[in-house]
């Protein structure tokens, strides 16, 4: 027997992918052309489903600044900051995370996954409360496992529900932290957060929001859903990443607890991993420069959003409650959404195919993400491919002239 | 006490029912996912949904040590105690 075998089932399913065609686990691409664009079976692909919020990926001065660190510092720390030390730039990058989000202090993690981890096992542990929403992203939930603490979940953004939650435990000593995402990465909505920040309040629990989908995305200087919703005050600690928005990898937190700095010496995923090399620093900085010095970036995704929501809405398919840089449709059974995503990617559109367990009440999904970058054209061609098959499948209705096929 | 459990038991095959949308016979030694085919998000709804049910707080660790019914009777009766 191998020691693979438990996952016989598993692999019944990616059979069943492969079979289908082309499957998201092992697609390819020949090149990657631009922030919107790649070649894949020397095909020119759209990519509508990569997170490059705004486009950053190929800017011209981030893609300078990298080069530059890279000559000057090397490709590498080849260590954690407590076993080599930290480089200029891991300090200067959180010093202007601090000051972009108006908070004391900031640390800075390898992947924005790490930075769920570090910050969650380092917040809460035996004895405290995590509650969490029912639909957080899979570094929460793992994060929860590292901190070996009670776990409580509430039902997607019903603040009602999180309320009701925290009464139960209102005699349970220990602390309690509610965890939320400013967008949910696979439909697309926003948390309700000040009613949120009400029930945090009142209950006397801290308040830790996940910015990854939103920052750079949402409220008046790109800061997030805190910062759209006006309350930022009651959020003790903001986690972020850098592979979103700002085009490389990494993540952060960000707080103005007096002691925060502690969490350098008891964060294991901080402390037990290699720190960022110093060209993903260098380009992390410059791109959030972009970010603040380029309000105009936001409002073309803003705009490209829309246009994207409004028109496959139109069309009459099952979309997120919001129009936000998210838009997933929702597709009627496993078999056509395998099928309906194969047909995009041949017509040289890309995005993602969300299978259960990881999309909201088990529903299938085709998933795009919207770029500043993206040209309206683009959104246009996407649009008018996604009618196409959605006809050809029976997703949406076939119009009048075929009506009897 | 043998009333007690035998209600909770109650309470748990209702919530059962609801959650796979059919009657279900279930007994102590009923294996929740294996023999009702529930995968560990709709384990997890089910549990919140028993949580409202008997207005307790029944952490996901808690969850994960829960293999049957009747584990989960027991589960369920010691975090009622508590409260």
């Amino acid at each position: 027997m191998s020691i693979l075998a438990k996952y016989a089932s598993m692999k019944g399913a990616l059979d069943g992918l492969r079979h289908a065609g082309q499957n998201p686990f092992d697609v390819k691409f020949d090149s990657v052309l631009s922030p919107t664009e790649g070649e894949l079976d020397g095909r020119r692909t759209i990519l509508l489903g990569t997170n490059n919020y705004l486009g950053l990926t190929f800017d011209q001065s981030c893609i300078d600044k990298s080069v530059e660190a890279v000559r000057a510092q090397g490709t590498g720390t080849t260590g954690s900051r407590i076993a080599n030390g930290s480089y200029d730039g891991h300090k200067r990058l959180e010093q202007e995370l601090a000051d972009f989000y108006g908070r004391e202090h900031c640390m800075v993690f390898t992947t924005g996954y790490q930075a769920n981890l570090g910050i969650l096992s380092a917040l809460v542990g035996r004895g405290d409360h995590l509650i969490i929403d029912a639909d957080s992203h899979a570094s929460i939930y793992d994060g929860s496992r590292l901190a070996q603490t009670e776990v409580i979940r509430f039902r997607h953004n019903d603040p009602k529900d999180l309320h009701k939650r925290l009464k139960r435990l209102a005699d349970a000593p220990g602390d309690k932290l509610i965890v939320v995402e400013g967008i949910y990465s696979m439909l697309g909505d926003t948390a309700p957060l000040k009613e949120i920040a009400a029930v945090k309040r009142e209950t006397g629990a801290y308040l830790l929001v996940d910015e990854a989908h939103s920052m750079g995305v949402l409220g008046p200087t790109g800061r997030g859903l805190a910062e759209l919703a006006g309350v930022e005050e009651d959020v003790d600690f903001i986690v972020g990443t850098f592979s979103k928005s700002l085009g490389s990898v990494g993540g952060f937190c960000v707080s103005d607890h007096p002691d925060f700095d502690l969490l350098r010496v008891v964060s294991r995923p901080y402390m037990f991993t290699a720190s960022l090399p110093p060209s993903i620093i260098a380009s992390t900085i410059q791109a959030l420069h972009r970010l603040r010095e380029e309000p105009e970036l936001r409002a073309r995704l803003t705009a490209n959003a829309r246009r994207l929501y409004d028109g496959l809405t139109t069309l009459g398919f099952a979309t997120g409650p919001e129009a936000n840089p998210i838009v997933a449709v929702a597709m009627p059974d496993r078999e056509t959404a395998i099928a309906f995503w194969n047909a995009l990617l041949v017509g040289g559109l890309y995005l993602n195919l969300a299978l259960p367990p990881a999309t909201p009440n088990n529903t299938p999904l085709l998933r795009s993400s919207v770029s500043a970058a993206h040209t309206p054209e683009q959104i246009d061609t996407a649009i008018e491919l996604f009618e196409k098959v959605g006809r050809e499948f029976g997703v949406l209705p076939a119009p009048a002239r075929r009506a009897r096929a | 006490m043998e009333a007690t459990t035998r209600s909770v038991r109650d309470g748990i095959a209702a919530a059962l029912s609801q959650t796979v949308g059919r009657s279900v016979e279930i007994s102590d030694n009923t294996n929740i996912a294996r023999d009702l085919g529930l995968d560990s998000l709709a384990v997890m709804n089910f549990i919140m949904a028993l949580e409202d049910e008997y207005d307790i707080s029944i952490p996901l660790d808690r969850v994960a040590q829960v293999e049957t019914v009747g584990d989960l009777v027991t589960a369920i009766e010691e975090l009622r105690s508590r409260g």
